[in-house]
């Protein structure tokens, strides 16, 4: 139909004999700079151990660039590099430059055992299975099977690890009716007047006397407390009666992964979340402006007791932090 | 007397006599206290005065004219002596362009120029007052440990972990506070400059914002223990220079494992 032929086998191409194996004078010298690598991997071992030895643990330098640095461990780190460096750069360039560079072509053959072997497999198989005896002895039968079942169902039931459920844990924090706002650390209980328009203070709830509070107590607990000109504040009227004279707060934990939002800019009243860069608004009761967070941070609703102490009026009116499936608001 | 007593029940008479009493009073003390505080006070005045002229030419043109604001420059009044040797003495005031945040550089007035200019702007109204170098002995007063706590919940989300500084949103930073004068880094955390909220001293003591400097002052001086300490901001830096040079080293490395020897 066509006078198309089709391409023909290229074949292998022809084998081109390298410097060092044509010339003797280049395959000395390929010979040398193998030989100096590994003479510089052992000098280099040396070294290391001479640093180790010889050079105080507590002995600083300084290097232009890399500043003040520990003299042990910059000779340990330079001299183990060098060490494997030389000796691997001398085993890839003797492999390259003088050992044998022929190509050799193995041809495949069959993955298919031939039918005589298949056949023997057979016959074995079935004078084995026949010698145990399975067929016949169904006590012993029967007690393996029940054996590799439970064996089976044992690590399943490690996964009980995985729980309990949280339950109502990750919905309250510790702060309740009257709970004053001390700051952290340093323990100051904060009265309205301690904080000035534009200041900030990072707070926990007052404790009972004695009691330290907890990691976990850490990673929900924490309020921003924030002093605003009042008329700089743009609420809706519950949220503004959860305000003091300017005073607002809100949980420190971000409603995207749970980092503490800390990064308050005075001058444009924006919270920044340093992790994924959301941006709440404080004065519309830190709206999100950018950012991944689904969110507003919850507020906390503040007043001061008779004697002028900031209190929480209650608990937050909503769980704190990012959101997970049991979440109820 | 009688003319006089024609006046008396005048709307302003009241106000006349009170400011014509404490006139006489104030002569009075004075004249009884002695020069010393006289002398002291002509000075501040004289002070005041020199601050007033320094601010009308280099500041008024943002600031307004009485230190009111304007579109451009916020109010100056009851801002403090405190903020004025901030702004001014680490070169941020005056700005060097109209850019997003004020960057310290060499400061453009003396140092007694920058006095004045204080003196002037705390008359206006009370503000925080600049701590003397008594109170800022660190070394004695602060407590490190607790420096680096406080350090760590009120700073690091902004100056980093390793007071290296950081930054904020639309271009805006905060500054790194290594090197940084402790009267300077003290003022900062009682006026609030720029973005930086304020931690006034009843929400954070004095004690504990030397702490703080402690710590500070602990970290610029630390050496590396590890090696490089590649700037100390974590692991943006580690990364780049993994992913670039140390990925770079690799592929060259294996390049040369692939090609031909001739």
């Amino acid at each position: 139909m066509s006078d198309l032929e089709p391409l023909s086998d290229p074949g292998l191409p022809a084998h081109v004999a390298r410097r060092a194996d044509r010339d003797p004078i280049a395959e000395k010298r390929a010979e040398r700079q193998v030989a100096i690598l590994f003479m510089l991997s052992g000098l280099s071992a040396v070294a290391f151990i001479a640093s180790y030895v010889g050079i105080k643990s507590d002995q600083y330098i300084f290097l232009p660039l890399l500043g003040t640095t520990n003299a042990q461990q910059l000779a340990l780190g330079i001299s183990l590099a060098l060490t494997l460096l030389t000796i691997g750069f001398g085993v890839v360039h003797w492999a390259k430059v003088l050992m044998s560079d022929h190509e050799i072509t193995n041809q495949r053959h069959t993955m298919r055992s031939s039918e005589t072997e298949l056949a023997e497999l057979a016959t074995t198989f079935a004078a084995g299975a026949a010698s145990s005896g399975l067929g016949r002895r169904s006590l012993i039968k029967r007690t393996l099977g029940g054996a590799l079942a439970l064996v089976t169902i044992s690590p399943l039931i490690i996964l009980r690890d995985l729980g309990p459920l949280p339950k109502k844990q990750l919905e309250g924090t510790n702060w309740k009716r009257g709970s004053r706002l001390i700051t952290d650390p340093g323990g100051i209980a904060l009265k309205a007047s301690d904080l000035e328009v534009g200041g900030v203070a990072h707070v926990l709830p007052e404790r009972p006397t004695g009691q330290k509070e907890t990691l976990e107590d850490l990673t929900r607990d924490p309020v921003l407390v924030i002093r605003l000109r009042p008329e700089d504040l743009h609420l809706n009227a519950e949220q503004a009666s959860w305000t003091h004279n300017g005073i607002i707060a809100f949980s420190k934990i971000c409603t995207h992964m749970g980092c503490a939002v800390g990064l308050y800019e005075q001058q444009t009243h924006h919270l920044l979340c340093p992790c994924h860069q959301s941006t709440f608004d404080v004065t519309t009761g830190a709206s999100v402006i950018f950012g991944p967070a689904a969110r507003p941070l919850p507020q906390l609703a503040i007043t001061v007791d008779s004697e002028g102490y900031l209190i929480a009026q209650h608990g937050f009116n909503q769980p704190v932090g990012p959101s997970f499936w049991e979440r109820s608001s | 007397m009688k003319r006089l007593s024609k006046y008396r029940r005048h709307p302003l008479a009241a106000g006349l006599v009170i400011a014509m009493g404490l006139l006489l009073v104030g002569s009075l003390y004075s004249l009884a206290s002695g020069a010393g505080p006289a002398q002291a006070s002509n000075a501040r005045s004289q002070a005041i005065k020199e601050g007033q002229q320094i601010f009308l030419k280099g500041c008024s043109s943002c600031h307004g004219l009485n230190a009111e604001g304007t579109q451009t420059g916020p109010s100056l009044i009851g801002v403090g002596a405190a903020s004025v040797d901030f702004q001014v003495g680490t070169g941020r005031m005056p700005m060097a362009d109209a850019s997003v945040q004020a960057t310290a550089r060499a400061p453009q007035f003396t140092p007694e120029q920058t006095m004045a200019l204080a003196e002037y702007v705390a008359s206006l109204a009370p503000g925080p007052a600049i701590p003397s170098q008594a109170a800022l002995n660190y070394e004695r007063d602060g407590n490190l440990a607790q420096g680096g706590e406080l350090f760590r919940t009120n700073c690091a989300m902004c100056h980093n972990f390793a007071g290296q500084g950081g930054a904020l949103t639309q271009g805006k930073y905060a500054a790194s506070l290594m090197g940084v004068d402790p009267q300077k880094i003290y003022e900062a955390m009682i006026t609030g400059p720029q973005s930086m909220p304020v931690f006034g001293d009843r929400s954070m003591t004095p004690a504990e914002k030397l702490s703080i400097i402690k710590w500070l002052k602990n970290v610029q001086n630390e050496q590396a223990q590890g090696g490089i300490a590649l700037g100390k901001v974590g692991p943006v830096t580690e990364g780049l220079l993994v992913w670039t040079l140390g990925l770079g080293l690799l592929i060259g490395a294996a390049v040369w494992l692939g090609a031909k020897s001739k």
